[in-house]
């Protein structure tokens, strides 16, 4: 494993020297985009598997068992081809350019997405230097892909379900956003490898513990999972903005949400958790196995916590989260400028 | 955006600016509203493209930002929470299209003659590496009174919103 991550480094480095710049530059894009793909569908494979064994041993269960003889590893293999393998529908009453638009509009973002997280010293696709303001651009493409989706389906629980994924996600972008501008002010930069270069020393999360906290909150109710599963709520809202669709266009929301899920999780990881540093194993290793304390922190909230109300949520988005915030950049900024 | 330089050849920088014109139309003259929005949201993502293309990245992240992210999804909830508003029957139009049609004439008569006067600088500047440092400077110290200005209309903007929302309670 670490062997072959660390010639992948190498060639990362050596390749621009080998290839002449508009080659290479394009080259680079193709071997980023097919590694993102493969890297987020066996994330996403392996994640759900993960989830549903957790999920099954909080409620004293066992979970998935058969499929794969060990531990199940295969069912989520298997019901992932079972989508593929499954018929196209699409409903009559649907506004149809929007409805077949909607699940390409929040996966293609989502994707993009990866093309700035760094996955160790050189593992990044592209390294800008607006690198966490890009995400949060992207990302809030993706509220309009869930909007599409929930107005084209033509279906009163879905548009419920939009309606309320977008007043969640506009409220809870404006925490998220604060929370990390105490990050920036300590890194002097927006670049994502240069925010992880800059905790060498100390990670973040003990110099912004509140600014943590107030980011894992917001970070997980902008994944809609629980206890902010509102827009998706199964006992009113049968599943939300994708209650219409089926098959592989369900696939594609399905793959989205796990992959905006390890988007947080990574990005946890990279503003507070000093991103790959770690002794001994290989920065990639460090990387995955932070960010998937954090997808097992979300896990672990599913089983434990019930659901929100819709005003309990807005109003502890508004009233706490956001006051906190602003505290919390004020007390960084002072702090800062009379040390 | 050095290995990328090649992508900057005006070819990009014209199929964006006319994918962006057609949007802009479509978003006009669209009958159903809600298409008009998504319109409206592909034009302004075909609009950060052209900023990424000039090296404006900061602006163009926060165009995608601030007019996709907040703009044309407060649009659409109004328009999904009104009823009726995407049926085919609605007009397009109101009294107002004459003199709105005058307005926008001159407005684009008013840009064209700027535009044909200025002396624009030729040969590209050094792009700038650090856009955001040197907007936050800017923004700070030379447009000081432009920034303080904008902060109070905006605190006003707010009250006036919570003022609206607010349910008013008889006595």
């Amino acid at each position: 494993m670490s062997v072959s991550v660390e010639f992948l480094e190498l060639l990362w480095i050596l390749l621009p020297e080998l290839l002449p710049s508009p080659l290479y530059a394009l080259a680079r894009l193709g071997v980023a985009f097919v590694a993102v793909m493969a890297f987020i569908v066996v994330m996403v494979l392996f994640a759900v598997w993960f989830e549903r064994k957790v999920i099954g041993h909080i409620q004293v269960r066992i979970g998935p068992l058969h499929t794969g003889r060990w531990h199940g590893w295969a069912q989520t293999i298997a019901d992932a081809i079972k989508l593929f393998l499954k018929e196209d529908i699409i409903p009559k009453g649907v506004d149809r350019p929007v409805y077949v638009l909607a699940p390409l509009v929040v996966f293609v973002t989502t994707v993009v997405v990866y093309v700035v997280i760094p996955f160790s010293r050189n593992l990044v696709a592209r390294d800008i230097n607006m690198g966490i303001l890009f995400v949060f651009a992207v990302s809030s493409i993706a509220t309009l892909g869930i909007f599409m989706g929930g107005w084209g389906s033509n279906n009163k629980y879905s548009l419920l379900g939009a309606m309320r994924v977008a007043a969640q996600i506009v409220s809870y972008e404006v925490p998220l956003l604060l929370s990390v501008l105490g990050v920036f002010m300590l890194a002097q930069t927006l670049s994502l490898n240069g925010i992880v270069e800059a905790q060498k020393g100390l990670w973040y999360v003990f110099l912004q513990p509140v600014g943590f906290v107030i980011y894992v909150i917001a970070g997980i109710a902008e994944v809609n999972r629980l206890p902010f599963d509102i827009p998706e709520a199964e006992s009113e809202l049968v599943a939300g903005f994708h209650t219409e669709y089926s098959g592989l266009r369900f696939a594609f929301f399905f793959l989205a949400e796990y992959a905006n899920m390890f988007v947080m999780s990574a990005l946890a990881t990279v503003l507070f958790l000093g991103g790959w540093h770690g002794p001994f194993l290989p920065g990639f290793v460090w990387f995955i196995l932070k960010a998937f304390f954090f997808m097992f922190l979300m896990v672990w909230l599913r089983g434990t916590y019930p659901r929100l109300r819709v005003d309990q949520m807005m109003s502890f988005c508004w009233k706490v989260l956001l006051p906190l915030a602003f505290l919390n950049l004020l007390v960084t900024g002072l702090v800062m400028s009379f040390i | 955006m050095s290995d990328i330089e090649f992508l900057n050849a005006p070819l990009v920088f014209k199929m964006l600016a006319a994918l962006a014109l057609l949007f802009a139309v479509l978003s006009v003259t669209l009958r159903n509203v809600f298409h008009c929005a998504l319109a409206l949201a592909a034009m302004f993502i075909l609009l950060s493209g052209v900023f990424v293309l000039l090296d404006a990245d900061f602006l163009a992240v926060v165009q995608v930002l601030i007019y996709v992210g907040a703009v044309v999804i407060l649009m659409i909830f109004a328009i999904v929470l009104t009823e009726k508003i995407t049926s085919e029957t609605v007009r397009q139009t109101n009294q107002l299209l004459v003199p709105g049609f005058l307005v926008c004439v001159a407005t684009l008569a008013g840009a064209l003659y700027v535009l044909t006067r200025v002396p624009w600088p030729s040969g590209s500047p050094a792009a700038q590496k650090e856009t955001i440092k040197l907007v936050g400077t800017q923004l700070l110290s030379t447009h000081l009174e432009a920034f303080e200005v904008a902060s109070v209309l905006l605190l006003a903007a707010l009250v006036g919103a919570v003022f609206l929302g607010k349910e008013i309670t008889r006595r």
